[in-house]
């Protein structure tokens, strides 16, 4: 198998005495849904903070593309192809959903610092733009503002404002967040097309969700990771049953 | 609710027509004020492009304005005097042309805004307020001080400066080119508010972090946004001083960089025709009430305590029905 698209090596962070993270090494092969499971407090959200580049870490380093971006900034590594969604959706809330995906257009496509033409009027921008919104079926909802959208329409802009930046690799922060079922039904149709066109690292609750897309498990506890492996080899796994599938099974 | 688009429509109808009215029916004193309108409107206009889209809530915004004053008035002062001005081992003439010195307060104020920006960009919130009004504070004192410049006098300039093919001395074309001026401006943020530039400093606004995952550096955005108001307003700066003929540290007061807020807020916080509207009405209520009483900040207290509570998006949004200068 190629060289992965995005690895951790050894990632380590803590806050006080808190360890939050501890020598945490993962990969994420192209054309695989790599999931990262476990209970609230695992270290999920500094892990992600870390390979999105929001919290340096205290050792260990982070490797996108074969180049190490350790000390690379979020826009930086965005730029370099690192697409990632929000927990709590970070939207331009005033913003209309096509304005949205306009914002990722400009920043995958460089142009921010244009200032005669209108956004919308720039074919290549609102090509792009739409070419998302209709990817995540949100075509009919482009002028809505973001704050009238609901829930779950919110979480498919997040990851239309990804899409707009034709990432090498997805980060995804619990997707599935606040869906019903419906919802998180029709999102995980949309992200196991995905992963053709750019792996993706999926933080996730919603473990229906979870079996159903996941190639790989990896699970934290503790800021550690204590087991990878396939769908059926997490779900035999007795050390994974007793620190975190017991309590929801 | 009427559409935004007519208002803006009618406000510079008004622009157009108050004047004129005032030029048939003798009256020169209206042109003088309604001159005065559209200059701080224009230093307003300025303003709502960090604040009313960047979010930046810049209560030092007089520090342009007074570099525009003094940009015309050391130059329009030597000019006046015929001694050069000795700069850097450079000896530079005065001069009396508007667009030179235009120019020079445009870029001036640019240079000033880009090293402040620097600086204050790296806080938000409070602390961004408080430092810029500290910049503000330190510029009206070391004007003070500036007894080469008249200090804490002022310094008058005894005719007004010129413009190729105008008298500017006559009131009404003076006020046909500050209402030219504001049109441009005024053109200029419509375009840079729908330009992709616009939408990554509105987005900017209301989620850096959203900016940021999408490739981009928030913080040089609002840089160069900050940039872009501080030179409009720098601009209003030596227009006003011309209007006056004089300049003072006054100019660089935290009274001016609150009543340019003022303006925003009456008017309707990011609307495009928002500070010509709150310009209008402060002007309005400070050459009526002044006039019947000197305690007329009161009520312009009140107006705005009615605005805050009841009226969020002003004039404007009270008018258009919506609250918000967006969609």
């Amino acid at each position: 198998m190629s060289d992965p698209i995005l690895q951790t090596r050894s990632l380590s962070k803590s806050f006080g005495a808190l360890r939050a993270t501890q020598e945490v090494s993962i990969d994420l092969k192209s054309g695989e849904i790599h999931a990262i499971i476990g209970p609230n407090g695992a270290g999920k959200s500094t892990l992600i903070q870390q390979i999105t580049g929001i919290l340096p870490p205290d050792s260990g380093s982070v490797h996108f593309m074969g180049r190490d971006v350790t000390t690379w900034s979020t826009p930086q590594r965005a730029e370099a192809g690192l697409g990632r969604t929000f927990q709590i959706s970070a939207l331009a809330t005033e913003d209309s959903a096509l304005e949205n995906v306009l914002l990722g257009a400009i920043g995958a496509m460089g142009r921010a610092w244009h200032m005669w033409r209108p956004a919308p009027k720039m074919s290549a921008l609102r090509d792009r733009a739409e070419e998302a919104l209709a990817r995540v079926g949100l075509s009919d909802h482009a002028h809505t503002r973001c704050a009238e959208l609901s829930h779950g329409m919110r979480r498919q802009l997040e990851v239309a404002i990804a899409l707009t930046l034709q990432p090498k690799a997805f980060l995804m922060d619990e997707p599935m967040a606040g869906l019903g079922s419906e919802g998180s039904k029709a999102l995980t149709e949309l992200l196991s097309r995905l992963r053709d066109e750019a792996p993706i690292l999926l933080i996730e609750h919603d473990m229906d969700a979870v079996f159903a897309l996941a190639d790989r498990i990896s699970v934290l506890v503790n800021g550690q990771i204590i087991a990878t492996g396939t769908v059926a080899e997490i779900r035999a796994s007795r050390d994974v049953q007793q620190a975190y599938l017991g309590e929801t099974a | 609710m009427i559409p935004e688009r007519w208002i803006n429509w009618a406000v510079l109808a008004a622009l157009i027509a108050v004047p004129l009215w005032a030029l048939l029916a003798d009256a020169p004193f209206t042109i003088t004020l309604t001159t005065r309108v559209v200059i701080l409107a224009i230093a307003a206009v300025g303003l709502n492009i960090a604040l009313g889209i960047g979010g930046l809530v810049s209560l030092g915004h007089a520090v342009f304005f007074g570099i525009g004053g003094y940009a015309m008035g050391i130059l329009a002062s030597h000019a006046q005097t015929y001694v050069p001005l000795e700069l850097f081992g450079m000896s530079i003439e005065g001069t009396k042309s508007m667009p030179i010195i235009w120019l020079t307060a445009t870029l001036l104020s640019a240079l000033i805004a880009y090293l402040i920006g620097l600086l204050v960009l790296r806080t938000s919130g409070v602390y961004f307020i408080m430092i810029t009004l500290a910049f503000g504070q330190m510029f009206y004192y070391f004007a003070i001080s500036w007894a080469a410049y008249g200090g804490e006098d002022g310094l008058s300039i005894y005719v007004r400066n010129e413009f190729p093919g105008l008298n500017t001395l006559v009131p009404i074309q003076f006020y046909g080119l500050c209402l030219s001026i504001l049109v441009c401006v005024l053109f200029l943020k419509a375009r840079l508010v729908a330009s992709p530039f616009g939408l990554v400093l509105n987005a900017a606004r209301q989620s850096s972090v959203r900016v940021e995952t999408v490739g981009l550096n928030p913080a040089r955005i609002k840089l160069l946004a900050f940039v872009i108001s501080g030179a409009i307003t720098g601009l209003a700066g030596a227009l006003f001083a011309d209007l006056n003929r004089f300049v003072s540290p006054q100019m660089f007061s935290w009274q001016l960089s609150g009543e340019l807020i003022v303006f925003i807020i009456i008017g309707g916080v990011g609307r495009l025709m928002g500070p010509v509207i709150g310009a209008a009405v402060f002007v309005l209520l400070e050459h009526w009430l002044g006039g019947l009483t000197e305690f007329w900040q009161i009520c312009l207290g009140a107006i705005l305590l009615g605005i805050v509570l009841f009226a969020r998006g002003g004039v404007v949004g009270l008018l258009t029905g919506k609250e918000g200068a967006h969609v």
